[in-house]
């Protein structure tokens, strides 16, 4: 209990010094996170009015951010498969980054759900056995279940690994194994049942498709590992941390492989809805082509097909055995897919309504400063993981002998 | 260790401790606007299916001192149930509808429903002679008079459908299906993340986005627990088929405002009910009948 307690207090300590560049970069997270908070708090106070939402378009950029997030989150399994089960030496170093990533993704997921409901004061209704909880038959309840558990299941993994370098100790498989390979399934399954979230909707034909679970996998992983190549890169220019070339390129491979198969999916669904024609076929019109002067979304959705276009043409050439145009090929991935999968994959299911309503949606001011405000704090939490984590893996930072 | 350094850097910690509150407080401010601390009475109030007897009076009570202190009306909150061997169900000649709107102002002056933003839970379509095609209806026709010529309207509202969608995707059964058909919402349990609104394929939902707005004077202050008693912000609301009114035996108000006489109201378990007659002899259908909700709303024509 007392190493522990020491522990912690030597992690608040060093999360708190550094040199100018890190003083410098939390500084610009928290001003961001304050603007946040404060446009969060007037959101408490008038309501969700101040956001662009309304009853025909009633989900926007917080479960947009939320569902691209979820997918960050779960493509750590992406490090993890190839660093345990295949023992993969450059990977098994980096693993406990990638880990560490997904508890602050899995934070950032859980205050996007929590700025979109009504009612966050009544939080406690969804706690399991206090409040009341329509499990199995509500898809949101499993998703309560599968982020928080994901959640747990990585915090413990990484807390165990890290606490026993900083005591000098060597970690018992038997205390994290099963976890590991329980966090395989469990990523899955979180980015699974958010995608069951939408399709198991059958008055909203857009969402209402097969073929959209698999490509939110295929998509998480590109874009989840493609932020972790990016990660790696900034953490081992601002840090003593050695990450082996390697590492990089084998993710270059998961996320050439990812991107190609998400590519596929896309055309399988574009195909299906505009050759079939029917009437279901509005959605994707409004999202691809826009309806009359309805075609907010569509400058975004060319975009995004053009980077992702853009990136897998990079990741299949030979030039990005070069790290700059591995680093460029994944910002667009990551870019890319966060506009195909955020707001082009949940703002088209509302347009036109279920009775042919068209109201066009676009976040508003107060809207983004708290999305950004969510995002900065992501960034906050893993800088400061991942400056405690550091030193303590490298071993410049231990407990101090008695 | 000298004494200096430890001082300075007790200082600077405390001049970054002070900075951060500062900081936080006046990102903070807007919460000033909130009107006084929470209630924890209301904040632990149990799901409607649990609430004691007494919790159930002591919750009406609390909510009907509210109403008077925001607009100085008195309220009573009843607390219809639902009667055996009853199941409602609505139907609709599009044949005889004209689109004149007046079932969607009554259900706004009957439900205490929001005026500004303006909710209404019945929402008529005006649509093309020669098809029903939701895609290219009119939702906001205006014109002189109505009925148009080649058109015909269309009135939707909350189905009450056997399979709801939105009480099964509902996370914390905030919302559920009643014996005698309804769909209901506990206000004080809905927690707002508007998967039920994204579940209904009749759009039939509407959320609070903020506090409702309605002058004190278009109170209407006869209130059921379940239907139209003043609701909260960030809640969802819906048709109830007005059961306030229904349970006691009257008609739904958007009915007692037809002009037409389109509308038919009644109980699928009496035989000898008007409902009854036109399902078993008029050519009825249902709107959008292939995604398999079961709605015990009709439609028919009748001309």
């Amino acid at each position: 209990m007392r190493d522990y307690l020491s522990f912690l207090g030597k992690s608040v300590r060093r999360a708190f010094t550094g040199d100018w560049r890190y003083y410098a970069w939390m500084t610009f997270l928290t001003l961001v996170i304050l603007l946040g908070l404060n446009a969060y708090a007037r959101q408490l106070v008038q309501g969700l009015s101040v956001t662009g939402m309304s009853d025909q378009v009633s989900w926007g950029a917080y479960i947009a951010n939320f569902t691209y997030l979820v997918g960050i989150a779960a493509a750590a399994v992406m490090l993890v498969i190839p660093a345990y089960l295949f023992k993969h030496e450059a990977l098994h170093a980096v693993v406990v980054l990638g880990e560490l990533l997904a508890v602050a993704v899995l934070v950032m997921c859980l205050l996007f759900v929590m700025v979109d409901i009504g009612r966050p004061d009544r939080f406690w209704h969804l706690i399991p056995l206090i409040g009341k909880f329509n499990f199995p038959g509500s898809l949101l309840a499993w998703d309560v279940i599968a982020l928080n558990g994901y959640l747990l299941l990585n915090a413990h993994i990484t807390g165990y690994l890290i606490y026993m370098r900083w005591k000098g100790e060597t970690p018992r498989k038997s205390f994290y194994m099963p976890f590991v390979f329980l966090s395989i399934a469990w990523a899955i399954s979180i980015h699974t049942v958010t995608a069951f979230l939408l399709v198991g909707l059958g008055g909203r034909p857009f969402w209402n498709s097969a073929v959209i679970p698999p490509r939110f996998l295929a998509s998480a992983f590109a874009a989840g590992p493609g932020l972790i190549v990016i990660t790696l890169q900034i953490i081992r220019k601002m840090s003593p941390f050695k990450v082996q070339d390697s590492a990089l390129f084998t993710l270059r491979r998961i996320i050439t492989v990812a991107m190609l198969v998400n590519l596929f999916f896309l055309l399988s669904e574009v195909f299906v809805e505009f050759y079939t024609g029917s009437a279901h076929v509005v959605s994707a019109r409004y999202l691809f082509f826009g309806l009359g002067d309805a075609n907010k979304l569509v400058p975004w959705i060319w975009l995004a097909i053009g980077l992702n276009v853009t990136a897998t043409a990079l990741l299949l050439s030979p030039k990005t055995h070069q790290l700059r145009f591995l680093n460029l090929a994944c910002v667009f991935a990551i870019v890319g897919i966060w506009i195909e999968k955020g707001m082009g994959l949940i703002v088209p299911a509302f347009v036109p309504t279920p009775l042919g309503e068209v109201v066009e949606y676009a976040p508003t001011l107060n809207e983004t400063l708290v999305s950004m405000g969510i995002w900065a704090f992501g960034a906050l939490l893993y800088t400061v993981l991942v400056r405690i984590a550091i030193p303590i893996i490298l071993g410049t930072l231990r407990k101090e002998a008695a | 260790m000298s004494d200096a350094t430890t001082r300075r850097d007790f200082l600077k910690g405390g001049v970054a401790v002070v900075a951060g509150v500062a900081s936080v407080a006046a990102a903070l401010e807007p919460l000033r606007g909130l009107d006084g601390p929470p209630d924890v009475d209301a904040w632990l109030q149990s799901h409607y299916h649990e609430m004691t007897p007494d919790e159930k009076a002591a919750a009406i009570a609390r909510l009907e001192a509210a109403a008077k202190a925001e607009f100085g009306v008195d309220i009573t909150i009843s607390d219809p149930q639902p009667e055996a061997k009853t199941k409602f169900a609505y139907a609709l000649n599009l044949g005889v509808c004209v689109g004149c709107r007046k079932c969607a102002y009554a259900c706004e002056a009957e439900n205490n429903t929001s005026r500004a933003p303006g909710k209404q839970y019945i929402r008529v379509l005006e649509m093309n002679k020669g098809g029903i095609d939701l895609e290219s209806a009119n939702h906001h026709y205006d014109p002189e008079q109505v009925p148009q010529a080649g058109k015909f309207y269309m009135p939707v509202q909350c189905h009450q459908c056997d399979h709801p969608p939105c009480v099964k995707v509902c996370p914390v059964e905030a919302t559920w299906k009643e014996p005698d058909g309804i769909v209901v919402v506990d206000y004080d349990w809905c927690i707002g993340c508007r998967y039920c609104e994204a579940a209904c394929p009749y759009w039939a939902r509407r959320f609070n986005f903020e506090k409702p707005v309605i002058k004190p004077e278009e109170i209407n202050p006869k209130t059921g627990y379940l239907s139209n008693r003043p609701r909260p912000a960030g809640v969802m609301e819906k048709c109830t088929f007005c059961l306030h009114r229904t349970r006691e035996g009257r008609y739904p108000a958007c009915l007692e405002a037809c002009p037409t006489g389109a509308r038919a109201f009644g109980n699928l378990h009496d035989p000898k009910s008007e409902i009854r007659y036109i399902l078993e002899h008029k050519r009825v259908f249902v709107l959008k009948e292939e995604v398999g909700t079961l709605p015990n709303f009709f439609y028919y024509f009748d001309v």
